[in-house]
């Protein structure tokens, strides 16, 4: 068996990288239709993906080797988003790269849609793999990551991870297993947002308690290498992935430091807000706060 | 009912060569992963009991050991699917199909994929291990998943064309393999078809329907009742998704009373599908030999099959009271 190392030429996900200033444009894109979305459907989940908006944004536009219009092919990064509750962050970013039309993300959750409430990989192309039952996307992951390199296949596999969802018996089983087999081809990311959907409430009586107290030292006790970043922050979270790439001894996990329902300013650190509807009104003044970020980023760029 | 049943020649029990099914399974892996190369084994820790490492020892590149965790190994499995491999997993039958049951319905049941689950030491002859290691209620949660085929050998010959018909398959799939050394009573040619009942005798008083290596004693029991004037039928379903459904109601219709034998509860499994079958299809009065909704023990496989009523005498009794 060979191992396949990720080599850096391979990085740049088709054409020149983007700035960090086009990231976040993209990422202020996506907020916007995650919101429309979500009021549109009468239905689905608000923080986590949020939380999770740049770090998808950023594996997609700036990361991942992949081409839209062959979503199977052999060689391509694979993308696991194990909180799958946050569907919708994953449909509206391969959207705007390319993997569908942006209008569909109009039927989300709707009859007949290829856009489930939780990702299912059997009717959308593009989906590495069927998520929404916590605590399961990181043993495909794990599959994944020996399949590529009992194949010689170079591709890395990325496995996004809820904070919450840790507290998964099985996230361990495999975090044990992905270190056993040194798989330098295989990142986990937490999106640390500290916020599950219920969880114990915090003693301020105001909010809840991080559902799970250092991920990344418990990462690191099953022998992973660890990094941590802003995950809403490109560039940091850029960094994170280069330093994930660049380590050839075993397993990444990245600790990415989010806020749940970022960029919103009423659903920001709310947990209430994990699964809401957004009110026309909401919607409205969501849009206008996201307008307000997008006039302010040209402003800087 | 006009065609005349074809019958299938088994070898005479008292001629029949002994076999484990645990022993031939993991020989024609080997076999069959020299035929295609993307076959994998993985192990939950027990590949010498289930003789996955019959396999280690031959193809050790091609076995994934995956410790003592079955929730992940069956996640791993799926990775390696959509990476275009075939994983063969084995653990003990409780310790895949529940421990890890949401795994197999999330990430190879929903997305369909191609991953051979291997249940190993199936039914109540587990060597002496007791309820925790014996497998009551598999078939029914199997059986009962979209898209889950569910295959129950009856002898090693069978269980080779039963793997050799699965690696022609692409979907998930269920296989049940016993442990201990048990009559060979088919031929080397016998073919196994996914779906497909193979009727062994063919009599006219009463219908015994079972599967696996209950068959065995489904033929000891058509022997006792042949003894006392009854004459019986034994159709062996080796599948028991996707159900003949046409054999079973042809059985039914020539008999007009089934018995069903398993060594699986009879809520659900296969007394539970022929029931279902012959209630919508051709209504029969019928009997179902297995566990009668309790857990085991442990014991020698005598005992067992004695005191949870799995024993040819069982299943004749049941016929006759029928008559
Ligand atoms: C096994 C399982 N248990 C419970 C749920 C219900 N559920 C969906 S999201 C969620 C909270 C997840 O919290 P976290 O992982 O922190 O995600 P995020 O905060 O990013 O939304 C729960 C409990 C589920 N989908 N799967």
């Amino acid at each position: 068996m060979t191992v396949a190392e990720p080599g850096s030429a391979r990085t740049a996900a088709g054409g020149p990288r983007p700035s960090l200033t086009e990231l976040q444009r993209t990422s202020i894109e996506t907020r916007r239709l995650i919101m429309q979305s979500i009021h549109t459907a009468g239905a689905g989940h608000v923080g986590g993906p949020l939380s999770v908006t740049d770090l998808l944004v950023n594996l997609y536009f700036d990361r991942m080797h992949l081409d839209p219009a062959q979503p199977d092919l052999a060689d391509r990064d694979r993308l696991i988003l194990s909180k799958g509750h946050s569907s919708i962050a994953l449909y509206t970013v391969l959207a705007l790269r390319g993997y569908l039309p942006v209008s569909e993300l109009a039927t989300f959750d709707a009859a007949n849609s290829r856009l489930q409430g939780h990702p299912d990989m059997t009717i959308l192309p593009g989906l590495d793999m069927s998520t929404g039952s916590l605590g399961q996307g990181l043993s495909p992951g794990v599959g994944m990551a020996i399949g590529a390199r009992m194949r010689g296949l170079p591709f890395h596999t990325w496995v996004i991870l809820g904070d919450g969802e840790i507290q998964e018996g099985q996230v361990w089983e495999a975090a044990f297993t992905g270190a056993r087999y040194g798989l330098s081809n295989l990142t986990a990311i937490v999106d640390y947002n500290k916020l599950p959907q219920y969880g114990w409430p915090h003693e301020s009586g105001h909010t809840r308690e991080t559902p799970i107290e250092d991920p990344g030292g418990k990462f690191a006790a099953f022998g992973w290498h660890v990094v941590e970043c802003d995950g809403h922050d490109h560039g940091s979270i850029r960094a994170a992935c280069d330093a994930a790439l660049a380590h050839t001894h075993g397993p990444t996990c990245i600790v990415a430091h989010t806020i749940k329902g970022k960029g919103i300013s009423f659903s920001e650190g709310d947990y209430l807000w994990h699964a809401k509807v957004p009110s026309a009104a909401e919607l409205e003044r969501a849009l206008a706060e996201l307008d307000a970020q997008e006039i302010a980023l040209e402003g800087r760029a | 009912m006009t065609a005349t049943p074809t019958i299938t020649p088994t070898v005479p029990l008292a001629d029949a060569p002994l076999e484990a099914l645990r022993d031939a399974w993991g020989n024609h892996l080997v076999t069959l992963a020299r035929e295609y190369p993307d076959l994998l084994v993985l192990d939950g820790d027990l590949a010498n009991s289930t003789r996955a490492d019959i396999f280690k020892d031959a193809l050790p590149d091609r076995f994934l050991e995956m410790g003592i965790a079955e929730q992940n190994m069956l996640g791993v499995a799926a990775g390696l699917a959509t990476v275009g491999y075939v994983p063969w997993i084995s653990t003990f039958v409780p310790f895949l199909v529940k421990r890890a049951l949401d795994q197999i319905r999330v990430v190879i049941a929903q997305p369909h994929l191609n991953v051979k689950m291997c249940g190993a030491y199936s039914g109540i002859l587990t060597s002496k291990t007791g309820k925790t290691h014996q497998s009551v209620e598999d078939l029914s949660i199997m059986r009962a998943m979209p898209g889950m085929v569910t295959i129950v050998p009856a002898d090693a010959n069978e269980l080779r064309s039963a793997m050799d018909a699965m690696m022609r398959h692409d979907g998930p799939m269920y296989l049940r393999v016993t442990r201990d050394a048990s009559p060979v009573i088919f031929g080397p040619d016998h073919r196994f078809e996914i779906g497909r009942g193979v009727l062994l005798r063919d009599g006219g008083d009463v219908g015994i329907i079972s599967t696996g290596v209950e068959t065995i004693r489904a033929l000891e029991a058509a022997d006792l009742l042949a003894a006392d004037g009854i004459s019986a039928s034994v159709l062996h379903l080796p599948t028991i998704k996707p159900l003949d459904v046409e054999a079973i109601v042809a059985v039914a219709a020539r008999t007009g009373r089934i018995v069903t034998a398993e060594d699986h509860t009879v809520i659900g499994g296969l007394g539970g599908a022929v029931a279902e079958t012959l209630a919508e299809h051709h209504p029969t009065r019928m009997r179902r030999i297995g566990w009668q909704d309790v857990y085991g023990e442990s014991a020698p496989n005598d005992f067992l099959l004695e005191k949870y009523g799995l024993s040819a005498r069982h299943i004749a009794e049941a016929a006759k009271g029928l008559m």
